[in-house]
């Protein structure tokens, strides 16, 4: 690996700047087919968001076209492919906008915790002392605090618990974010611990270099490889917990958004006189937006650390080992570092394949 | 090879024979030689060393012996490993998973490098040895403890009875490594494939666990394969010498022969690399003639009197006292070499130099600033004169930045430059000082090999010009070959630039190389100080006198001789 790049660093084509270009190519077997499918089913989901206006036959709160009303629990036919709701409402097109929902959800609550978590993650394990160990205890504070319970709370203190579009996405982002920032914070304060005794922080110390120059240039750009994973995680969560305030009754009105878990809680009643289809669509997309996001950051997990990348196996094709160009003695140090690599997580490779 | 090697290879006699190994391994940027066409025989109690820099392939070969490849490597060729009575033959290259098992520890074990790491730390090592005799046969548990206490008064533990049950954390390093020897040997196994057994370990404890393995030939009837970069244990320990380079047997003699009259290009070069004491006094002479002339009424850079380091201890415990009142001085460019064993408090005076550590008693000047109870806003300004090479290359550079990004740090940190683009001229300059091409300034760390990433390294330290480098085993991390290379350039570096150095290093000889002076450190403590004629020439202190007879040297003869000294000096101090 080490030994061709040091020769000649070949030109990285457009196509493989492409964001999980790299990744698939790389990737085979199992590993390959989580990560596909996890962007093949993320995808849809930001495009539905996207086009919503276009893709979904009716508006969200629309109860009548031509005049006429559509009905109530129509069962599925041609005007209204999935159906309508109990209160009249085109389901295909509730589904279909409730992605918009979905995602401003996911975005506003990311948006809100990743930048405070980092920074306090960043300080915290840093400067240590004192301000570490408060932070800490705090972040454990948060920790025992059931999320759903916040996020009803703040519906309540934001807008009365009836809410409109922006209401109920902040009542459930803030929520989420006061869950999340411990989350960022935890995983940043770790690194930047190990990160901090590194041999090359110490090198910017000995140099002279200020904290906040070795924090920002040093310490931030290297403590942020799992952050892909966490964030894939928590839009999932924000995703379950906008569900979940819906269906509890603190979600957003219906004329103001689309919202999956608030029509599963209007199709509870639905359920034991045999209508499914106001159930089941709403439920699939959750399951489905949950899935593809989660699915989407293991794999990127799992390839982005070499011990847990499966590989095709070698053929030998007579090739001789490819030489060091530079220096023929020392060059062959990182060929072993490889070897030895490979060696102490041959457990690893074979629990993935 | 010629057919008359082959032939005895296949002969019945052999404990094991490798015949044309191939092992490949699939990695991102394709598939990796790693093993090309090796053939090797041992005979029953024979100790054949296989040598190589890293990536070699000797780790590699000797591992397969085991069947311990990993799973994304294909091997190819046959391993015919015979167990100690001759009852049973194996292919290692195609035996199952199930006959590999059975027939690791009882035809064939492994001694690894770091012995604090091969122990489970949550388990007595009377309980580790037993696993392994419980996993081949029924034994009672009782049986079992006591074949390991047993096993434990034959490596030379003392009070097997008690220390059975200690965790691993009880044992001091040497003393772990006998415990891994004891659980490779409990089952008595034909062959033991002992993979750099002695690298992790201090000089002096090396020379102990040499005898060991010497003593586990002769006593147990043993065949020992043993892997190692370091000359001088070969020189020691081996009967027979086989030279690796990138995959490839391309020498291989018995040990006398091989040291006298190498044949192979590449063995005579490994063995011009090996530094030897009494290389560098001459050398230093002359420098110090040289700088005695140049300047008569040098300032020291550093100097230290009764300093004191102590690392504070956990709540109810006191603080470990790492550096006990130790009194030296650095000249203006003058290149003092300290050596010591693993904590002995040699790190630590570097790394209080540099401002890393906080002096608790004592006094350590530093360019003219006392350091005791210093700030890091006062120390600040100083940081421009001091430069700092550090140990493992690899780790010692920020991994997202390019070369020329990590050297022109210290300029723009000082404002010698607006950026790392501004700096590129004076970067480019100093890579052409160490003798690496401008183009790898664009390269990231991982692209270079250890030996160029250590040589980047000196380069950054150099950037501003300082006054004093403090180098903290610069060379420890690297091969022979590339270390006299490192070494050469240091040499080079501090006439051209004539900073003052502190050069740490638990190599005698390598000190030897560079130091004007060598002051020797024992438990944090100043032992002895003095030129390097003084020190290694006529030894004063006893603890001098043991390191420097348990160096190994590079010549089986003059070994045997030095071996034989060592062994009259413990019998005088036990």
């Amino acid at each position: 690996m080490t030994a061709t790049t040091a020769q000649t660093r070949p030109k990285r084509s457009l196509v493989s700047r492409i964001p999980l270009f790299e990744q698939v190519r790389s990737s085979i077997g199992l590993q390959r087919g989580m990560l596909i499918a996890g962007v093949v089913i993320t995808g849809v989901f930001v495009l539905t968001a996207v086009f919503a206006p276009l893709l979904a036959p009716y508006g969200f709160a629309q109860l009548r076209s031509d005049g006429t009303p559509f009905g109530a629990q129509e069962a599925p036919n041609a005007e209204h492919l999935l159906g309508t709701t109990v209160g009249g409402y085109d389901v295909l097109s509730r589904v279909i906008w409730g992605a918009q929902t979905a995602i401003l959800t996911i975005v506003v609550s990311v948006i809100l915790s990743i930048f405070a978590g980092i920074f306090l993650g960043l300080v915290s394990g840093y400067i240590g002392g004192w301000l570490d160990r408060v932070l800490v205890v705090v972040c454990d504070a948060i920790y025992a605090f059931p999320s759903l319970l916040l996020a009803i709370v703040m519906s309540i203190v934001i807008s009365g618990g009836r809410s409109d579009l922006f209401g109920g996405i902040l009542a459930a982002s803030i929520s989420i974010t006061v869950v999340f920032i411990p989350q960022y914070f935890r995983v940043i304060r770790a690194e930047t611990v190990r990160i901090k005794s590194e041999a090359y922080v110490e090198s910017a110390k000995v140099i002279g270099t200020r904290a906040p120059r070795i924090v920002f240039r040093h310490v931030l750009r290297n403590a942020t490889r799992s952050l892909p994973l966490l964030l894939t995680l928590n839009s999932s969560e924000a995703l379950l917990t906008l569900a979940g305030l819906g269906f509890l009754g603190f979600g957003i009105e219906p004329t103001a958004a689309a919202e999956w878990g608030y029509d599963l809680n209007k199709s509870l009643s639905d359920v034991t006189s045999g209508i499914w289809w106001t159930s089941l669509f709403p439920g699939l997309a959750i399951v489905l937006a949950v899935l593809g996001i989660t699915l989407l950051g293991e794999s990127l997990n799992d390839l982005a650390d070499p011990r847990l990348r499966g590989r095709r196996a070698a053929l030998d094709t007579g090739a001789p080992t490819p030489d060091n160009g530079a220096e023929p003695h020392g060059a062959g140090a990182t060929g072993e570092s490889i070897v030895a690599d490979d060696a102490s997580t041959a457990d690893d490779e074979e629990r993935v394949s | 090879m010629s057919a008359e090697i082959t032939d005895a290879m296949t002969s019945e006699s052999d404990i094991v024979s490798i015949v044309d190994l191939r092992v490949t391994f699939a990695t991102d940027g394709g598939a990796v030689r790693a093993v090309d066409g090796v053939s090797i025989a041992v005979r029953p109690r024979e100790i054949v060393a296989i040598v190589g820099e890293s990536g070699s392939g000797k780790s590699v070969t000797a591992k397969s012996i085991l069947g311990l490849v990993p799973s994304t490597a294909t091997s190819s060729g046959s391993i015919l490993l015979r167990s100690r009575d001759r009852s049973r033959t194996t292919d290692i290259v195609d035996a199952s998973q199930n006959a590999l098992r059975s027939l690791r520890g009882e035809d064939v074990a492994m001694v690894f490098q770091e012995p604090s790491t091969a122990l489970n730390p949550v388990y007595t090592v009377g309980w580790q040895i037993a696993e392994g005799i419980r996993a081949h046969g029924s034994v009672s548990r009782k049986d079992a403890k006591k074949q390991a206490i047993d096993i434990l008064r034959r490596v030379g533990i003392p009070d097997p009875e008690t220390r059975v049950n200690y965790y691993p954390h009880q044992f001091s390093g040497g003393q772990k490594q006998r415990v891994v020897i004891a659980m490779a040997l409990v089952l008595n196994p034909g062959l033991i494939v002992a993979d750099e057994p002695t690298t992790a370990l201090d000089v002096t404890v090396q020379a102990e666990i040499l005898d060991l393995l010497r003593r586990l030939r002769d006593e147990f009837d043993t065949a020992i394969v043993l892997i190692t970069h370091n000359m001088g244990v070969v020189a020691d320990l081996a009967d027979r010498v086989v030279v690796m380079y990138q995959g490839k047997v391309v020498e291989e003699a018995d040990a006398r022969t091989l040291f006298s009259s190498p044949q192979a290009d590449y063995t005579k070069q490994l063995l011009a690399a090996v530094p030897h004491i009494g290389q560098g006094e001459a050398r230093a002479a002359v420098r110090t003639q040289e700088r005695l002339e140049r300047d008569s009424s040098t300032t020291p850079v550093v100097v230290a009197r009764d300093l004191v380091i102590e690392y504070p201890g956990r709540l109810g415990r006191g603080g470990f006292r790492a550096v006990n009142g130790v009194s030296f001085e650095i000249k203006e460019g003058e290149v003092l070499g300290l050596v010591g064993e693993s904590g002995s408090g040699k790190t630590t005076i570097g790394r209080a130099i540099a401002g890393l550590s906080k002096v608790t008693g004592g006094s350590l000047s530093v360019l003219g600033r006392e350091m005791l109870g210093i700030r890091e806003r006062a120390f600040r300004s100083a940081r421009v004169d001091i430069g700092f090479v550090f140990q493992d290359p690899a780790s010692s550079f920020n991994p997202l930045l390019t070369i020329a990004d990590c050297v022109a740090e210290p300029l723009v940190v000082h404002g010698r430059a607006a950026d790392s683009r501004d700096a590129r001229a004076q970067v480019d300059e100093l890579l052409e000082a160490v003798q690496l091409p401008k183009a790898f300034g664009d390269r990231y760390p991982h692209e270079l090999s250890g030996g160029q990433r250590q040589r980047a390294s000196l380069a950054r330290s150099i950037a501003l010009r300082p006054k004093l480098l403090i180098a903290d085993e610069p060379t420890s991390a690297l091969d022979v070959s590339v270390q006299a290379r490192v070494l050469e350039l240091f040499t080079e570096l501090q006439r051209e630039f004539g900073f003052a150095s502190l050069f740490i290093s638990h190599d005698l000889a390598v000190v030897d190389l560079l130091a004007d002076r060598i002051a020797v450190l024992y438990k944090g403590e100043l032992v002895e100080e003095g030129t390097g004629a003084e020190v290694l020439g006529a030894p004063q202190h006893p603890y001098t006198q043991r390191l420097l007879a348990s160096l190994p040297v590079p010549d089986p003869i003059d070994q045997q001789a030095r071996r034989e000294a060592l062994h009259r000096l413990q019998a005088v101090d036990g």
